[in-house]
């Protein structure tokens, strides 16, 4: 490799925002056939760099490279035309229109007079969506589909360029395990046809299976590349957050309370079926299982989104029937949703008023809005969870992904509440502000709340809960205690064995 | 560099390009005809925009919350008939009472389709705006309605009256801003508004009802429309069925000029304020230097697309952008 040249190089590009400096003179290459990964705190400039590179934003300074030229991308077409394939971190396909359609959007296959030629380009889509192995095919309407297999259809899409360099933007966010397989399957074809591969994730697992070299920026500011082979997880660390990390479990077994959440034989017609479980002050249950186990949708029930259709809640031992998320709020359940764009915020709102949203009401000075009380709330959780912004005015569309993460997770802490329930609470959010997110759930559970932490990442689950109740296809297989848990037993229960089978 | 120039132009041009054209419209108009400048003539276009202002005051409440109204021209028209009919038959203390007591129950007639049973407001509003034409019809005969002795009431003072040596209708103007603009943007109702209409499944998320707080815009926008067709009454004592009509396009303009989205989720009273001035003075400076009465209704549309594109334009920073 060391003979060859570079796809592609970044030198001494700067981008600034209002009130940002998002890149801070960042140098960058890509070799052909290398999965380069690019690693750096939430807001450390990684999907900033990346849309510099995809020219959705231009520099303030720097220039790219292509080979031996310099090149302008003035906008994504031409970054497009350029060979230079963007996966996004935030979807950004057509809800209404099919698989095919959006995939190939701009270059629909024509018959004369300019007709579409719809059975090539069926042909083309599901020749492609076969070599994912996913389950759908071209005409499927983009809108009925999973997040999961929305990620599919944007690395479908592209697969059918010619591509010369490839941007993952945290693809692996909300994928599932075997999707993850069929994934870096395609990487590794990619890298055999001598693309040159951009691989965002905060995921250290993946970063060590499938990247060659490893670039770290932290504050908008270029720390290194390192040879993936010759560091370890430690040392990426470092040079990330300038600290190593203490990722020992809080093994305090702080005593448990009363029961605060009881479900006895819950149904949600073909969504889950005859769910029990309990949740104590004090203790943090962990939910795991495949996507489409049903755990979001019993989060939605008890947090009154979705009416079950048999079955009981009891809160603090008394029955309860929640008719909304106000009728569930006013109870002391908080619940932080699993798509933090579509349900958690409120994108074009600024930092505190989102965070402030469900206990608007009660923040009172006279007839108004005490100002005062909504930025001591504010404050209190921009500190505790580090969040990155040039202040509580930013809009929250502007912050980095895992930054809008942590406002939503600020949001429903600060409504203390009896019960919290988490869907996916660190998706897309990096190593350090995770390992205190986990101290945080564990500390809060030490206060007497009672947790429900619904993870897909089994490290998550297996760090942070005192029991775990996997579930599967819409039914609860076996409760485990953090002593009797194996990962091994964990993935037989969750891929359909009952306990019986498993023992 | 010079690129670098031409990139902030064309940023500033985006951000504040209402207002920019707003004073190049103001030099203009002053150069072409000295009167536009003058104390008279500027409280003279208050005083004009006063009703048009107020309704689009209210407007700006629904469009917030990510909907449209635009029923509200046939509204005021309505408005103003049962005024000046129930004046003489049960007089002014209980006729004003009772009109808007009529109005609010239209309003909550729309902000229950819309708001409870989450039909389209284009469609609600559009049929509502012919269905109360129907309705101010049926109840004036068709006939124009007149107050009987128009010398001996005091209901003329809303359009009429002055105070503290400001005509009323701008004092009532000002009154509903301060009023509406410290709900919009103090209160915790305000922020549900923006919320919704932000992104109204986070909103759901977040316990905010969305279906009562559109409703309550609703209710909002009716009170400002009967509201404006007390002044429209008052000022004149006597109107036809049609004096709202159209009055719809013009109080939407007004609002997105002053930079409220129609996605929902932006804009302030303030700001209405500003859209509502820019549309009063630029019409009556088009007068002012000769133009006939109906090429408003050309520069009007010619402003509201101006206004729409220029609030893309900033969202993106640039004039012209092949993404969105
Ligand atoms: N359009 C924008 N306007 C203002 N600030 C922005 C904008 N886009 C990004 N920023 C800021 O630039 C910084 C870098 O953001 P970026 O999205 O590149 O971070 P990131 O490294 O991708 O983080 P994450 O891991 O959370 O995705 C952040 O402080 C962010 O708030
Ligand atoms: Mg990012």
């Amino acid at each position: 490799m060391t003979d060859a040249k570079p796809v592609l190089r970044l030198e001494n590009i700067v981008k600034t925002f209002p009130g940002v400096r998002a890149l801070d003179g960042v140098s960058f290459s890509v070799m052909p056939g290398e999965v380069h990964a690019l690693m750096g705190e939430n807001g450390a400039g990684k999907s900033t760099l990346m849309k510099v590179l995809g020219g959705i934003h231009q520099p303030d300074g720097g220039t790219i490279f292509m080979g031996d030229d310099a090149v302008v991308m003035s906008g994504p077409l031409e970054a497009k035309a350029k060979g230079i394939v963007f996966i996004h971190q935030e979807l950004s396909l057509a809800e209404e229109l099919s698989v095919a359609e959006n995939i190939y959007l701009g270059e629909l296959p024509t018959k004369s007079l300019g007709r579409v030629d719809w059975t090539r380009l069926a042909d083309q889509t599901n020749a492609i969506l076969q070599k994912l192995n996913v389950g759908f095919d071209a005409n499927t309407r983009v809108g009925d589909l999973s997040i999961a297999n929305q990620q599919m259809v944007e690395i479908a899409r592209a697969l059918t360029v010619d591509a010369k360099a490839v941007i993952f933007d945290e693809p692996t966010a909300s994928l599932t395990d075997s999707e993850k397989v069929v994934l870096f399957d395609v990487i590794a074809d990619l890298q055999a046809t001598n693309v040159g591969i951009i691989y965002i994730s905060h995921r250290m697992e993946e970063i060590f299976k499938i990247t060659d070299r490893i670039t770290v920026l932290r504050d908008g500011q270029y720390q290194g590349t390192v040879e993936t082979a010759d560091s370890t997880e430690e040392s990426v660390t470092q040079m990330m957050i300038g600290r190593t990390l203490d990722l020992s479990r809080n093994a305090s077994h702080h005593a448990l309370g009363e029961v605060a959440l009881e479900v006895r034989g819950l149904s949600c017609s073909k969504h889950y079926q005859d769910v029990s479980f309990e949740v104590r002050r004090g203790e943090v249950v962990g939910f795991y299982g495949l996507v489409g186990a049903g755990r979001t949708e019993i989060a939605e029930t008890l947090f009154g989104l979705r009416d079950p259709s048999a079955g009981q809640i009891l809160l603090d031992g008394e029955e309860v029937r929640i008719n909304s998320p106000a009728d569930a709020i006013a109870r002391g359940i908080s619940l932080v949703p699993e798509d933090r764009k579509g349900q958690g915020l409120v994108l074009g709102m600024n930092c505190r008023d989102n965070m402030t949203l469900p206990q608007i009401d009660t923040l009172k000075a006279g007839p108004f809005v005490a100002q005062g009380a909504e930025m001591e709330i504010f404050d209190k959780y921009h500190k505790q969870l580090d969040i990155r912004t040039p202040g509580w005015k930013q809009q929250v569309g502007n912050l980095s992904g895992g930054n809008q993460q942590k406002i939503v997770i600020g949001k429903w802490l600060s409504m203390h509440p009896k019960v919290l329930i988490v869907d996916e609470p660190t998706r897309g959010i990096d190593v350090g502000s995770k390992s205190e997110i986990h101290k945080l759930l564990r500390a809060l559970a030490a206060q007497g709340y009672a947790v429900m932490v619904i993870s897909s990442e089994m490290p998550e689950v297996l760090h942070v809960s005192d029991r775990i109740v996997a579930m599967y296809s819409g039914r609860v297989m076996r409760t485990f205690t953090s002593e009797d848990v194996t990962e091994d037993n964990l993935i037989q229960a969750i891929s359909g064995m009952t306990s019986e089978q498993v023992a | 560099m010079a690129d670098i120039t031409r990139q902030q132009i064309g940023s500033l041009l985006a951000k504040q390009g209402i207002l920019i054209a707003f004073v190049a419209f103001l030099i203009g108009f002053t150069i072409a005809n000295p009167k536009f400048l003058t104390p008279d003539n500027v409280l003279s276009v208050i005083r004009s925009s006063a009703i048009l202002g107020v309704m689009a005051l209210g407007v700006t409440f629904v469009v917030i919350s990510g909907n449209l109204d635009l029923s509200v021209g046939s509204m005021m028209s309505f408005s103003t008939i049962v005024v000046l009919d129930l004046h003489d038959k049960i007089g002014p203390a209980l006729a004003i009472p009772a009109m808007f007591a009529m109005t609010l129950a239209l309003g909550a007639l729309i902000g229950f389709l819309v708001g409870y049973l989450k039909l389209n407001s284009l469609i609600v509003t559009l049929g509502m705006l012919s269905a109360i034409h129907g309705l101010t019809l049926t109840y004036s005969g068709g006939k124009n309605m007149d107050i009987a002795d128009k010398e001996g009431t005091w209901f003329s003072v809303f359009g009429q009256g002055t105070a503290l040596g400001l005509p009323i209708p701008i004092l009532m103007f000002v009154a509903v801003a301060a009023l509406l603009g410290l709900i919009l943007s103090r209160t915790s109702f305000g922020r549900k508004v923006y919320a919704v209409g932000g992104n109204g499944t986070a909103a759901t998320f977040s316990g905010i009802p969305r279906a009562r707080t559109v409703f309550m815009c609703y209710l909002i926008s009716a009170t400002c429309v009967a509201t404006a067709g007390l002044i429209q009454a008052s000022r004149s004592l006597g109107s036809q069925n049609t004096v709202g009509q159209g009055l719809e396009l013009e109080v939407l303009a007004a609002v997105i000029l002053g930079g409220a989205s129609l996605l929902g989720g932006s804009g302030t009273i303030f700001k209405t304020v500003i859209g509502v001035l820019i549309l009063g003075f630029i019409q009556n400076g088009l007068l002012l230097i000769g133009l006939q009465f109906y090429v408003q209704f050309i520069v009007t549309w010619v402003i509201i697309i101006l206004a729409v594109w220029l609030d893309i334009a900033a969202k993106r920073g640039k004039l012209m952008s092949p993404i969105a």
